[in-house]
């Protein structure tokens, strides 16, 4: 039985669909892992056995019938805790929202269900996912698999620990500015960000909505293009989300296997090495640039001398939007509510001492910095420059992608760092998406895959591949073909190098 | 603020000082769902019963704009004579208040979709006062706070506060004239014809019930004073909840007599809204705006601009419905109304009324006079607006028909009338119960003429001979045995035709 844990979501689909094992039994064996091993990772917040048995039940009687609602059904999966679902509680990992149970499910979240993904439970994050390395939730950190004294990236830190512990062979993560693929890159699994507005934003509880996007995290290329296909569609509800086909992810994931990129031009961000850089990363990073000129592709140096204001500028406008996003939460209608009762307090009180005790550190920073970013006479040059980066940003990725088809950089500067060295640094904490933020202020498709473990330390590193917007195929494509190169390289997925959980549970 | 205001002599604050006005109209739109989401969108009903996550700001949960309410306020900008945006957003503007759900209006700031326009307005005496438009634009109304206990109904000092989202996420459009001066004494007049053309206007466009009263067409009124011989505007003031048309004259000539009597006393005016109390005809201080509120507007990031194509916003101005001053002069010409005819008509507000009456069969000239002098006499007496009378324009309009076709005099039809004003049914009931149908059975008329005529044979006598004329006496007498049933007309013609036989 826990060999299915160890098994990827395209695998355990086609053995459920052909009833040579129930989607019950996976779920259950899913089950066990979490409660043998959650404990010392602390990947979820919540655990659904019982809706999770009962969804299971249902896919395999219609598999009985000979109805398979979708390529993934009855596989189960992580999903993180800033999207909304009716049957759990969704909290953001804020206090401010202990207990909510929200009225109505995501779309994220319906089409899941709707493609009989089995739902196990909400995954931990970064309070209203700001953060790089979950500390930030005010439910305790996540640690990562591979060693349990470092983080597990962030925001979405929960649901990359979850896929490199067992608990579950897919997850959904979010990414405003890295927080998808920094976790992938981190934990050595696969974190996709599809094009903006490719996966529906109604219910995914806003941090800065010009910029998040909702997303596939897997094991393998594969396994994310299929769950890609599942949450990815237009949605009448997100005036933001693009009404027009879904990239064809999953064939792409499949050519690309075949293991031949002749024809595909490779472009090597020029901005993102140097100073801050690993040397373990870069190393491995330059071996799976190789890797890719041994599979066919051309491979040149890209400039792109905007993304070096990308940081700063991600840094007024996820902020200025999060200020105006999180004013909802003021006691009134639902979450935490300070000063009940009390009848010497006034409303203004109320909200006020609620947001006091309900939102962490971070988070009170960001808003902090959104409202004077938004302020009267600050508007113009924080605001309004940062939106002129942004321009400038998509520009450099328009030339680049007249010279190539992808672009290429590492996930993130290092590899997971101990948990608790920058906490009390907020500046080294935003370096760990140096390289990830263009892509959301251009509204890029990107995403990272492993590509070996870096030398000083023996943990992953990840390789971050971008693509034009509506193009994420191109990007599945090489993903995948790198893939198969690395894996037969190193004689396995590096995956199952991870150590064993349960010898090292405390 | 017990104090009672110290106010100037209207002649005294003209002789002085000129007044500036600026005026802001919210209108609720009539769509079949809100702004932003699929809520029903309906005046009252149980509270809360009209909401979902988007209009109760539930995390995660996004807005889509409501088609039909850019539709309607591209209507409103055209007819407006606005320019019609090419491109526009929507922005959040930043407050924290209970009745907002997310603590911001999703509203529109610099990038309005109709700017530039203009509205030409009657007045009383039948001139035309150019309104100038600055823009019109979207935004979602708020929800509604009932605050019980404390003093004052405001939230501060309230014991608890209810709060009803059915309306919050009601499409809004906001139209804001720019400052508009050289109005002079007739300032009041002004303001009032003002919202009262604005109301028909968007009446006819039939895109809100522009009902004052449940606050579906809500005026704020800015007004400030400027010394005579200058030209640099005085510090206004704002007073809201001004909820009919009379109250925006009377507001706005109160704040007029108020700031000329703080002016004169060597004192300013303070920067900030005043509410307006319908009781007393008087503005007491609400909040002060003299450091500006700093909103934090930014453009909202959960909604794509908005782009009208060309050819829709042509599509639009080509099916306006007839516009209030198109239509006056049409009715003016095809009623052959002189100038003074058509502006009491205007001034008795009762140009839809009858034109109703019109179109419900009668001609013109008689619906008008039924309106415009019995009814509105009616009108005045009990207090109540024209278009309250219990009676609907097509019982007028049988009224007319049954003393045209000879069933009542003018006399009974106005009986019948107060009749029907009374409760007691449709005109035919009325006549019916009261008896009041003219005698128009001949045999019973010819009896009594001819008793008449035999009771004064010398009078018969002289009608034999060809004096017509004494026929009047005869008459006289046959209307008085009928009780005035009869027509007199008629009762005339069988006379002479009895005296000729
Ligand atoms: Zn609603």
């Amino acid at each position: 039985m826990s060999d299915l844990i160890r098994q990827t979501a395209a695998e355990l689909a086609a053995k459920i669909a052909a009833r040579e094992v129930s989607s019950v039994e996976v779920t259950q064996a899913h089950l066990d892992r979490i409660t043998a091993v959650d404990p010392a990772v602390h990947a979820f917040l919540h655990v659904d056995a019982e809706g999770a048995l009962a969804a299971a039940r249902k896919v395999d009687e219609d598999i009985a019938q000979g109805h398979v609602a979708s390529p993934l059904a009855g596989v189960p999966l992580a999903l993180k805790d800033v999207l909304t679902t009716q049957d759990m509680p969704t909290t953001c990992g804020s206090k401010m929202l202990e207990g909510w149970v929200p009225p109505y499910d995501a779309t994220v979240t319906r089409r899941l269900r709707e493609a009989g993904v089995i739902i196990l439970g909400k995954t931990n994050m970064d309070e209203f996912a700001m953060g790089s390395s979950t500390e930030n939730s005010a439910y305790g950190p996540t640690r990562n698999p591979w060693d349990l004294d470092r983080i597990p990236g962030g925001s979405g830190g929960g649901s990359s620990a979850a896929l490199a512990a067992f608990e579950a062979p897919l997850a959904i993560g979010t990414d405003t500015g890295g927080s998808i693929r920094q976790p992938g890159a981190v934990t050595g699994t696969v974190g996709v960000k599809p094009t903006y507005g490719g996966v529906s934003r109604y219910g995914l509880v806003a941090f800065s909505s010009s910029l998040d996007q909702a997303g596939p995290c897997a094991r393998t290329v594969l396994d994310a293009a299929l769950l890609h296909e599942v949450i990815a569609g237009h949605d009448p509800l997100d005036s933001t989300s693009i009404d027009q086909p879904v990239p064809a992810v999953v064939a792409a994931a499949r050519a690309g296997a075949a293991g031949d990129l002749s024809g595909v031009k490779v472009g090597v961000v020029r901005e993102f090495r140097g100073e801050g850089y690993q040397p373990g990363v870069v190393a491995a990073f330059d071996t799976a640039v190789d890797q890719l000129r041994k599979l066919g592709a051309e491979v040149v140096e890209v400039s792109c001398p905007s993304f070096t204001l990308a940081l700063p500028a991600y840094y007024l406008i996820a902020p200025s939007e999060c200020s105006s996003n999180l004013a909802r939460f003021d006691a009134m209608r639902y979450g935490l509510r300070v000063g009940e009762g009390d009848a010497a307090l006034s409303a203004e009180q109320v909200m006020s001492l609620t947001r006091e005790a309900g939102f962490g550190p971070e988070v009170k920073r960001r808003v902090i910095l959104g409202t004077y970013a938004l302020s009267a006479g600050y508007y113009d040059a924080y605001y309004g420059s940062a939106q002129k980066v942004r321009t400038l940003i998509s520009r450099d990725f328009a030339a680049a992608y007249e010279q190539v088809d992808v672009l290429v950089a590492p996930t993130t500067p290092t590899t997971a760092f101990p948990i608790g060295e920058r906490v009390g640094d907020p500046m080294q904490m935003y370096l760990a998406d140096l390289c990830t933020i263009p892509s959301n202020l251009a509204g890029n498709a990107a995403m990272s895959v492993p590509c070996g473990l870096s030398e000083e330390d023996g943990l992953p590193v990840g390789f971050q591949i971008m693509a034009p917007a509506l193009a994420d195929d191109r990007m599945y494509r090489v993903a995948a073909a790198y893939e198969v190169a690395r894996d037969a390289a190193a004689g396995g997925a590096l995956i199952h190098r991870v150590p064993e959980l349960e010898a090292s549970a405390r | 603020m017990t104090a009672v205001a110290e106010l100037m002599d209207y002649d005294e604050v003209l002789e002085r000082f000129d007044p500036v006005l600026g005026l802001e109209v919210h209108v609720e739109l009539n769509t079949n769902t809100k702004m932003f989401c699929g809520c029903a969108n309906v005046f009252g009903g149980e509270p809360n019963t009209n909401v979902c996550p988007t209009c109760l700001g539930m995390p995660g949960a996004l807005p889509v704009v409501n088609g039909t309410a850019v539709e309607s306020a591209i209507r409103i900008g055209l007819a407006l004579n606005c320019e019609i945006a090419q491109w526009c957003r929507f922005a959040r503007k930043n407050y924290f208040y209970p009745d907002m759900p997310k603590n911001f209006q999703t509203s529109q700031y610099d990038e309005p979709i109709a700017f530039n326009g203009h509205l030409d307005v009657l007045l009383d005496d039948g001139e035309v006062f150019r309104v100038d438009i600055e823009r019109a634009h979207m935004e979602e109304d708020t929800g509604k706070s009932l605050h019980v206990g404390g003093a004052t109904g405001r939230i501060h000092g309230a014991e608890h506060s209810l709060l009803d989202y059915n309306r919050a996420g009601v499409p809004l459009i906001e139209i804001v004239t720019k400052p508009l001066v050289g109005t002079g004494a007739r300032a009041p007049e002004v303001a009032r014809a003002y919202v009262s053309a604005l109301r028909d206007l968007l009446r006819a466009l039939g895109v809100s019930d522009v009902r004052m009263d449940q606050g579906s067409l809500r005026c704020d009124a800015n007004v400030s004073l400027m010394p005579k011989g200058t030209e640099v505007f005085g510090t206004r003031t704002e007073t809201k909840n001004v909820n009919s048309l009379r109250s925006v004259e009377r507001a706005v000539r109160y704040e007029m007599t108020r700031h000329a009597a703080v002016l004169a006393g060597g004192g300013t005016i303070r920067q900030e809204t005043r509410h307006f109390d319908e009781s007393t005809g008087s503005t007491s201080s609400g909040r002060a705006k003299e450091t500006a509120e700093d909103y934090r507007y930014f453009p909202e990031p959960d909604l794509v601009p908005i782009a009208p194509a060309r050819e829709w916003v042509e599509q639009l101005a080509a099916t306006l419905p007839e516009l209030p001053w198109q239509r006056r002069q049409r009715i003016q010409a095809e009623w052959n109304l002189t100038d003074l005819e058509l502006r009491d008509l205007v001034n008795a507000d009762a140009l839809d009324i009858v034109a109703a009456t019109v179109d419900a069969g009668a001609p013109p000239a008689e619906a008008r006079s039924w309106w415009v002098s019995y009814l509105s006499q009616k009108a005045n007496a009990t207090g109540t607006e024209l278009t309250a009378l219990p009676i609907t324009p097509a019982q007028v309009a049988k009224v007319i028909a049954l003393v045209a076709e000879g069933s009542l005099t003018n006399k009974l039809a106005r009986e019948v009338v107060d009749g029907v004003l009374a409760g007691e049914g449709e005109p035919e009931q009325v006549v019916e119960q009261r008896g009041l149908k003219v005698v128009s059975d001949d045999s019973a008329l010819l009896a009594a003429i001819d008793e008449a005529l035999a009771a004064q044979p010398d009078v018969a006598e002289k009608i034999r001979g060809g004096k017509v004329a004494a026929a009047g006496a005869i008459v006289g007498a046959v209307m008085k045995a009928t009780k005035g049933q009869a027509d007199a007309k008629r009762v005339r013609e069988l006379i002479i035709s009895r005296c000729e036989s």
